[in-house]
C-alpha cells in the first residue's frame, strides 16, 4: 500500500530528517553495540582474570590454532559484500530493479562464502581436534562471539533472500519504500561487518 | 488484508482482538496479561510467607493440594522455596510491573497524548506483545519441569546458578523471550515520540508520563543487552560445558570440576556474572519506578488543578537519572572484594543519583501547595506515592554507602527498600492509573466506595508488611532464608515475621475490593462523558474508547500539558488541543 497512513514512513521527518524506519534501524543497532559491546568487554574481564601459566592460561597466538589468512580472507569477504550492498540501493536509488537485485545477490553469495569458510575450514576442524567449547574459556569464548555473529549473519541471510525474492512485489506497489528498506538492510548488514572487523584483530591478531 | 488505519475491511476475530496491530488493544493485552502475572506473583509471596511465620508446619488448605515432590506433608521443601522466592522476583518484575507500566499503559496512553493514531510500528508492537507472552508461559512451564522452577534467585548468581537444575535453563530461554520484547518495544516508543508528534507538541509540551516513557525506552533498549549476553554465557555455562563463571577447582557434591555432568576447564569468574547482571538491572530499577512517576505526575496535576511545579527541572532530573543510572551499578557489589577506590567511585555516583529523584519528588510535593485538591480515588494513591517512595528512596542511601552496605547487604533491610519503592512506590502509581485512565478506556468509571477501600486497606497493610524489615535487616537476619528461627538473631526477630506475613495475607484480601470493582465497572460502572476528570492532556479529547485511528480529527496543540486555573480563562482547566477557550 502506498498511502502514509501512518506519517514518516517512507518520507523524513522535517526535525529528524530521517524515516521511521531507519531511525529505528539506528536504534536496534545502538542496542547491538551494547549486546558485542557486553561480549567484548567479558572477554577483557576473563582474559585479564585468567591464570598466568597452568592449564587455563590464556592460550597464545601459536595456541589459538587460528588462522589469521581464513580469518583475513572471511574479513575481505565481507568488506566486499558491504560494498555490493551499498551498489544494491544505489541502483534501486537511480530506479534499477534488476541491477539491485543482482547487488543483492552478489551479497547474498558473499554472506554464504563467509559462512561456508567459518564452518567448513575453521569450526568442523577445531570441533574434531578438540578445540570445543569445553576445551578452554578463550575456546568458549570465541565459539560464544563469533557463533553470535554467525547467527547475525545467517538472519541478514534471510532478510537479504527475502527481499531478492518474494520482497521484492514491493518495488511495484511503493519503490521508495522497497528502497528504504534495502537501506535499513544495509545499514544493519554494514554494522555486521563492523563487529567483524573487531572480531578478527582481537581473536585472531592479537596476544 | 492490511490492518492499517485508513483500511475500513472488517477484520477477523482473530486480527481484532488476538493479533492486533491496534495500540490500544495490544495496550489492554499487556495490562491484562500483566495483571494476571503480579497477582500470581503476589500468591507465589503468600505461599513463601506462611514458610517464614510458621517454618516447617503444614500449609493450610493449599498445603494438601502441593504434590509430594515440592511440599511432602503439605510441608515446603527449601529447594520450592527458593524457587517461589526466586520466581516471586522474576515474575513481578519482568512480567508483572514493566509490561503493566511500559508495555500496558505506555502502548495504550502515549501515542493519545502525543496526539499520534498509532505507535510507529504497528507490527513490531504486536510481536513484541506475543514475544512477552511467549516468554511467560515458558516462565510457568518452568515450575513443571523435573527439579522445579529456578531458584538461584531472580539474580541468578553463579557458581549455583551454573549447577542448579533444568529450571534455571527454562528461566534463562523465558529471559531470551522477554527480553527481545522489551528491545522492540524500546525502539517503537522512541521512534513514535520523537517522530510521531502532533503539530505544535513541541517536546517541552509533552505530558511528563511521555517523557518518563521515552527516558525509559532508552534504559530498556541500552541495557538490556548486557543481560542477554550474560544469559547466553550462562546458557552455555550450563549445556555447553563452558566455564565463563566458574573458577579452576571448584568442588560440587565432592566432585572437583564436574558441572552438569561434564568436566569443566574452569579458569572462569562468578564476578563477570554480576556485572553484566546489574549493568542491566540497576537500570531496570529506573525503568521500575519511572513511568510509575509519570502516571503521579499526571494525577497530581489533574488533581490540584494547577500546572505541575518544576516540570523543566524534572525533564532534566529525568534526563539526569537515565544517564546516571548506567554508572553505579556496581552498588549491588560491595562485599564483592571492590577495591576501595573502585567503591568510592560507586559510591558517588550512586549518591549523585539521588538528587534528580529527590528533585522529581520535591517538585511533585511543592506541586501541592496552594492547590484546590480534589481527593479522588487515582489522588489518594498518588499522595501516598509521595511519602512512600521517599521512605523507600532514603532507606537507599544507607545501601549507596559501602561503609553501613556492609552491614546491611543481603539483609531484610534491602527488601524493605526495594519493596517500599516498588509497592507503595510504583505499584502505587498503577492503581492510580487505572482508577484515573478507567473512564477512557471504558467509558465507565469504577466506583469510588470501593476505590477508597481499597486505597486505605493497602496503604495500612503495605506498610505492616515491610516496615518491620528496617528492623529485622539491622539486627542482621539474612535475605532468603528458608528458616529464619534457627539462629537466634532471626529468633529474637520472628514476631515482625509473623507480623510481616499477616499483613501480606490482609493485603492479599485487599485487593479484592478492587478486582471486583474493575470487572463489574467495565460492566456497569456509571458512564461518563469523554473527560469526567476535566484534564487538558490529549488523550481526554478523543473519545472513550478511542477508536481505530484515536481522533476523529487530527489534533493541534497549541498550549503546554498542564493549563489549569489559568488566569483570564473562564474554567479552571484549558485543554491542549482547545485553540479558544469557546
Amino acid at each position: 500500500m502506498s498511502a502514509e497512513v501512518l506519517p514518516y514512513t517512507v518520507k523524513p521527518h522535517p526535525i529528524t530528517g530521517i524515516y521511521s524506519g531507519k531511525f529505528g534501524m539506528w536504534l536496534f543497532l545502538a542496542s547491538e553495540v551494547m549486546l558485542f559491546g557486553a561480549f567484548f568487554s567479558s572477554y577483557v574481564l576473563l582474559k585479564v582474570g585468567a591464570p598466568v601459566e597452568g592449564p587455563a592460561a590464556w592460550p597464545s597466538h601459536e595456541q589459538r590454532h587460528l588462522s589469521w589468512v581464513i580469518g583475513g580472507i572471511n574479513t575481505l569477504v565481507l568488506i566486499v559484500s558491504s560494498v555490493t550492498m551499498v551498489m544494491a540501493w544505489a541502483s534501486l536509488k537511480m530506479n534499477d530493479l534488476a541491477k539491485g537485485r543482482k547487488y543483492l545477490g552478489a551479497t547474498l553469495a558473499l554472506a554464504l562464502l563467509f559462512l561456508v569458510l567459518k564452518i567448513s575450514l575453521e569450526y568442523i576442524p577445531h570441533w574434531r581436534d578438540g578445540f570445543t567449547t569445553q576445551h578452554s574459556v578463550f575456546f568458549g569464548i570465541y565459539y560464544a562471539m563469533t557463533g553470535l555473529h554467525g547467527l547475525h549473519i545467517i538472519g541478514g541471510i534471510v532478510v537479504i533472500g527475502y527481499f531478492i525474492g518474494p520482497g521484492s512485489a514491493l518495488w511495484k506497489t511503493d519503490p521508495e519504500y522497497y528502497t528504504n528498506r534495502i537501506e535499513c538492510t544495509g545499514l544493519y548488514w554494514h554494522f555486521v561487518d563492523l563487529v567483524w572487523i573487531f572480531l578478527f584483530p582481537t581473536l585472531y591478531l592479537m596476544n | 488484508m492490511n490492518t492499517e488505519h485508513g483500511q475500513h475491511t472488517e477484520l477477523s476475530y482473530w486480527r481484532k482482538y488476538v493479533f492486533s496491530t491496534d495500540h490500544k488493544v495490544i495496550g489492554i493485552q499487556y495490562a491484562l496479561t500483566s495483571l494476571c502475572f503480579l497477582f500470581f506473583g503476589f500468591c507465589l509471596m503468600m505461599l513463601m510467607r506462611w514458610q517464614l511465620a510458621y517454618p516447617g508446619s503444614e500449609i493450610p488448605v493449599i498445603g494438601k493440594l502441593l504434590s509430594e515432590s515440592i511440599a511432602p506433608g503439605g510441608v515446603m521443601l527449601p529447594e520450592f522455596y527458593n524457587s517461589l522466592g526466586a520466581m516471586h522476583g522474576t515474575i513481578m518484575v519482568f512480567l508483572g510491573v514493566v509490561p503493566l507500566v511500559v508495555g500496558g499503559f505506555g502502548n495504550y496512553f502515549v501515542p493519545l497524548q502525543i496526539g499520534a493514531p498509532d505507535m510507529s510500528f504497528p507490527k513490531l508492537n504486536m510481536v513484541s506483545y506475543w514475544f512477552y507472552a511467549a516468554g511467560g508461559l515458558v516462565m510457568l512451564v518452568s515450575f513443571f519441569v523435573p527439579g522445579g522452577a529456578a531458584n538461584s534467585g531472580w539474580t541468578s548468581y553463579p557458581p549455583l546458578a551454573d549447577i542448579a537444575t533444568i529450571g534455571q535453563t527454562v528461566w534463562i530461554l523465558g529471559m531470551v523471550f522477554l527480553i527481545t520484547s522489551s528491545l522492540l518495544g524500546a525502539i517503537n516508543f522512541i521512534v513514535t515520540i520523537v517522530q510521531l508528534r502532533a503539530k505544535g507538541m513541541t517536546m517541552f509540551r509533552l505530558p511528563f508520563f511521555v517523557w518518563a516513557q521515552l527516558v525509559t525506552a532508552f534504559l530498556l533498549l541500552l541495557a538490556f543487552p548486557p543481560l542477554e549476553a550474560a544469559a547466553v554465557l550462562q546458557l552455555m555455562d550450563r549445556v555447553a560445558a563452558t566455564s565463563f563463571f566458574m573458577p579452576e577447582g571448584l568442588v560440587v557434591s565432592g566432585q572437583v570440576g564436574i558441572v552438569q555432568g561434564s568436566q569443566i576447564a574452569g579458569g572462569g569468574n562468578p564476578l563477570l556474572w554480576q556485572h553484566l547482571f546489574w549493568f542491566l538491572a540497576h537500570p531496570e530499577v529506573y525503568v521500575l519506578i519511572l513511568p510509575g512517576m509519570g502516571i503521579i505526575a499526571e494525577v497530581i496535576a489533574n488533581n490540584t488543578r494547577k500546572p505541575l511545579w518544576g516540570y523543566r527541572a524534572m525533564v532534566y532530573s529525568l534526563i539526569f537519572i537515565g544517564f546516571m543510572s548506567f554508572i553505579v551499578w556496581a552498588h549491588h557489589m560491595f562485599i564483592t572484594g571492590m577495591g576501595t577506590t573502585i567503591s568510592a567511585f560507586f559510591a558517588t555516583t550512586t549518591m549523585i543519583i539521588s538528587i534528580p529523584s529527590v528533585i522529581i519528588l520535591t517538585a511533585l510535593v511543592i506541586s501541592l501547595y496552594k492547590a484546590a485538591i480534589r481527593f479522588t480515588v487515582p489522588m489518594l494513591f498518588a499522595l501516598a506515592f509521595l511519602p512512600m517512595f521517599a521512605i523507600g528512596g532514603l532507606t537507599g542511601l544507607p545501601l549507596g554507602l559501602p561503609a553501613a552496605d556492609i552491614h546491611l547487604h543481603d539483609t531484610y533491610y534491602v527488601i524493605g527498600h526495594f519493596h517500599y519503592v516498588v509497592a507503595p512506590g510504583t505499584i502505587f502509581a498503577l492503581f492510580a492509573g487505572i482508577y484515573h485512565w478507567f473512564p477512557k478506556v471504558t467509558g465507565r468509571i469504577m466506583n469510588t466506595a470501593l476505590g477508597k477501600l481499597h486505597f486505605f486497606l493497602s496503604f495500612v497493610f503495605l506498610n505492616v508488611v515491610f516496615m518491620p524489615m528496617f528492623f529485622q535487616g539491622m539486627a542482621g537476619l539474612s535475605r532468603r532464608l528458608y528458616d529464619q528461627t534457627l539462629y537466634a538473631h532471626g529468633e529474637a526477630v520472628q514476631s515482625l515475621t509473623i507480623m510481616s506475613s499477616w499483613g501480606a495475607w490482609l493485603l492479599g484480601l485487599a485487593q479484592i475490593p478492587f478486582i471486583i470493582n474493575f470487572f463489574i465497572s467495565i460492566r456497569a460502572g456509571k458512564k461518563v462523558t469523554d473527560n469526567p476528570w476535566e484534564a487538558t492532556t490529549l488523550e481526554w479529547a478523543a473519545p472513550s474508547p478511542p477508536p481505530h485511528g484515536n481522533f476523529t480529527t487530527e489534533p493541534v496543540v497549541y498550549r503546554g500539558p498542564y493549563e489549569y486555573s489559568v488566569p483570564g480563562t473562564s474554567k479552571d482547566f484549558f485543554p491542549q488541543q482547545l485553540a479558544t477557550e469557546t
